[in-house]
């Protein structure tokens, strides 16, 4: 089986935002919640990078460790869910996720969280594919349909790559070899433990 | 002559675009790299142990790009912590059980004698009660979050088990304030009794309540005074912690929330803990110890032999021990 991963070129992103964009439209994510969101290091500065970053679907899963009522899953393409039914709200995913992927609607007194929202991979969650229930909880289901997530189908220059770990893997690398530089898959090796060896 | 200037043109212009064409095909020897400028990830990870940028966002939390940290905190919470707590708690009811079979409870030496004093007030014990309850509420839904997965979920199910933590968590919120105001109150009432004194030195010296002759005390001896700066100095931490984890990312960082939730369950569990230990000399482990926080009074030879300096200034002071009066109310003559 496939095992689904995203990889961002970070020499090619150019800030423009599509992917965010496309996220939001697509799963119509509420005002506050950034599922998908674009870094720049260095803005301004000689050497300025850009990388686009949402949930890495990592393996052994931090955010579904630490979770004290077992919410999360994997699914068999390795992207990691959650059943919004049976989070509390607690934040322990957040503080765990090394890239900030976990959201939390305000919806309480004190700083109360409301219940967790990532990125779905647009795989949706545990309700039945491509059911309204599933798309008002987790937005649209993709996957399902056997289509790619809508981030990477947008990105305008093709920086962000998204699918099977060997195909864009594969992918990168011959960018690389063909122009002659890259910076690496970032956070791969925070992810998955692995690296694109360039 | 024009014949040749028309074809010299020609030839010139093929020239020209010959060579035009040959300067932009890019020769292999010439790799130009616009990002070698550039930070690369391991280098930043090395530097900061995170990798922050700019983002367009107004939430300052997403122009984090990457925090490795929280796989180490996750280990942390889900590893050791989890370990000593545990065995912390399971250690002290071992303890517990065995102090009770082996030792015994603690007794009145000289029995009842059926008179009573004064030993804590109306207030005192209010106090105490609702640190209590809200203790063993506060103390269940922690429980709940750290080991409640394991233990309480497959039991269960997850649709009763969300259920159970979700009020778990309200509950927990809303009872942190009762239990804050109690361990304050605590802290005020009974400062005055709870200083280290030399006389405490002396009674741990000679073993305390389970010594061959019983050491004199006021009215907390040194193990109480123990337990009573675990309970405060424990609930300021947890109360402090709390309110951190309470109020997310309104004083500090992702780092600050991560080292907040550690110092809280690791202080909560050792907590739990040490009031196990503090139950059970209040209920089975020491006879008539109980009744002074339900009642308020305890009896004659009980205050004689466990906290006789207590005992000599309370006396002197008129809180003589005299009978109960009856259930009833009334006064009846022996049969």
């Amino acid at each position: 089986m496939a095992r689904m991963k995203f990889l961002c070129d970070a020499d090619r992103c150019i800030e423009c935002n599509a992917c965010v964009t496309a996220c939001k439209n697509e799963h119509e994510v509420p005002w506050g919640i950034n599922r998908r969101r674009v870094v720049t290091i260095n803005d301004g500065k000689p050497g300025e990078r850009s990388v686009s970053m949402a949930c890495m679907h990592c393996t052994d899963a931090p955010c579904a460790a630490v979770c004290p009522v077992n919410c999360f899953y994997t699914t068999a393409d390795a992207v990691v869910l959650h059943s919004k039914d049976l989070c509390i709200g607690c934040g322990y995913c957040f503080y765990a996720c090394p890239f900030g992927a976990p959201q939390y609607p305000r919806v309480g007194n004190f700083g109360s969280r409301g219940k967790m929202d990532k990125c779905t991979f647009c795989a949706g969650g545990p309700e039945a594919d491509n059911t309204q229930a599933e798309f008002v909880k987790y937005g649209a289901n993709r996957l399902a349909e056997g289509k790619l997530p809508l981030c990477a189908e947008m990105c305008s220059t093709k920086s962000l790559l998204a699918g099977d770990s060997e195909i864009i893997a594969d992918i990168y690398k011959q960018r690389v070899v063909k122009r002659g530089y890259g910076s690496g898959a970032w956070g791969w090796r925070t992810a998955y433990r692995e690296t694109v060896a360039l | 002559m024009a014949f040749l200037f028309r074809y010299l043109r020609l030839i010139v212009g093929a020239w020209v675009l010959v060579s035009m064409a040959m300067a932009a095909t890019p020769s292999g020897a010439q790799h130009i790299n616009p990002t070698a400028e550039s930070v690369k990830e391991d280098q930043l990870l090395k530097q900061t142990k995170r990798v922050v940028g700019e983002c367009t966002l107004p939430d300052r939390k997403a122009c984090t790009l990457e925090q490795p940290r929280g796989r180490d905190w996750r280990g942390w919470y889900q590893g050791a912590l989890r370990w000593i707590g545990g065995l912390a708690i399971l250690g002290m009811i071992a303890v517990v059980i065995a102090f009770y079979f082996i030792r015994g409870p603690v007794r009145i030496e000289h029995g009842r004698t059926g008179r009573v004093m004064r030993r804590f007030g109306g207030f005192e014990r209010f106090v105490h009660w609702m640190a209590t309850v809200c203790f063993i509420i506060l103390a269940l839904s922690g429980l709940n979050l750290t080991f409640g997965k394991a233990l309480l979920l497959p039991v269960i199910g997850p649709e009763a088990f969300t259920a159970i933590s979700r009020w778990g968590k309200y509950a927990h919120n809303y009872l942190s304030f009762p239990f804050t105001l109690g361990v304050i109150l605590i802290f005020l009432m009974w400062i005055r009794w709870n200083l280290p004194s030399r006389i405490d030195l002396q009674w741990m010296m000679e073993g305390g309540g389970f010594g061959k002759k019983h050491p004199p005390a006021d009215l907390f001896n040194a193990g109480q005074k123990s337990i009573y700066w675990v309970v405060v100095l424990g609930g300021a931490l947890v109360a402090a912690t709390g309110y951190v984890l309470m109020l997310p990312f309104w004083v500090t960082g992702i780092v600050g929330m991560q080292i907040a939730h550690l110092v809280h369950a690791m202080v909560a569990l050792l907590y739990i803990a040490a009031m196990i230990f503090h139950v059970y000399m209040g209920t089975v482990g020491e006879e008539g110890a109980f009744e002074g926080m339900w009642d308020g009074t305890v009896d004659e030879n009980w205050g004689k032999q466990h906290h006789s300096i207590w005992y000599e200034r309370e006396v002197g002071k008129g809180n003589s021990p005299t009978l109960p009066p009856p259930p009833d109310g009334k006064a009846q003559p022996a049969e």
